[in-house]
């Protein structure tokens, strides 16, 4: 089941406060460091690349307007499957 | 012969059937559009007059999207998640289960007929 919408979409306070920081020009443009897989694109975000945590290492997402809606965790894979012992490309 | 959004329907069927061998119309929405043209469900393909066809097509064209337009914006909606490169997107390239199924044992319609790997060999370590 989906989320209600009287809610509004869910992205984490802190992350949503650096962003906004940066589009009001506060801060300079740079990479936003998170954790925050669990947090929704929201319009706000288009045009910021995030490091996003996939629990290893920081993936580098630009985030552009086709990605709205969709989670930072989607662009972040957790598993890295390079094949099967033995088998031969 | 009614010929509606380019496909022959079978003669001999209900409408309420018949409607459904157009891609994107199922029997919920077959009974929606007769019942909005006023036509018997029960009413055989063949026995609708001219006027009834115009009834139909007019509400599939209006209000319904079939065939090759619903095929295509089908692809659009997975291109765009291939194009993006999030998690759905990945799948549908690897060609697994897109929506959290298992893949240990079944997800065959996904991955196609079973490719059998040839039995381990033994180690041949030193």
């Amino acid at each position: 089941m989906g989320r209600s919408i009287k809610k509004g979409p869910y992205v984490d306070s802190n992350l949503e406060t650096k962003v906004l920081a940066i589009n009001e020009g506060k801060n300079k443009k740079s990479v936003i460091k998170t954790w925050s897989r669990r947090s929704t694109i929201t319009p706000d975000f288009v045009g910021h690349t995030f490091a996003v945590h996939n629990g290893n290492k920081f993936i580098p997402v630009y985030v552009t307007e086709f990605m709205v809606g969709h989670k930072l965790g989607e662009f972040a894979p957790t598993r890295n499957f390079k094949g099967h012992a033995g088998t031969k490309k | 012969m009614a010929r509606i959004a380019g496909i022959d329907l079978p003669k001999n069927k209900r409408g309420e059937i018949g409607l459904t061998y157009i891609y994107g119309i199922g029997r919920s929405t077959a009974q929606y559009i007769l019942d909005k043209s006023g036509i018997s469900w029960d009413k055989k393909v063949h026995e609708w007059n001219d006027d009834e066809q115009a009834a139909i097509r007019n509400i599939i064209n209006n209000e319904i999207k079939v065939e090759g337009a619903l095929r295509s914006e089908t692809q659009m909606n997975i291109k765009r998640l291939l194009d993006i490169a999030c998690y759905r997107g990945l799948r549908h390239r690897k060609g697994l289960p897109v929506r959290g199924q298992r893949t240990r044992t079944n997800s065959r319609t996904r991955k196609g007929k079973r490719k059998t790997v040839a039995g381990k060999k033994k180690a041949t370590k030193k």
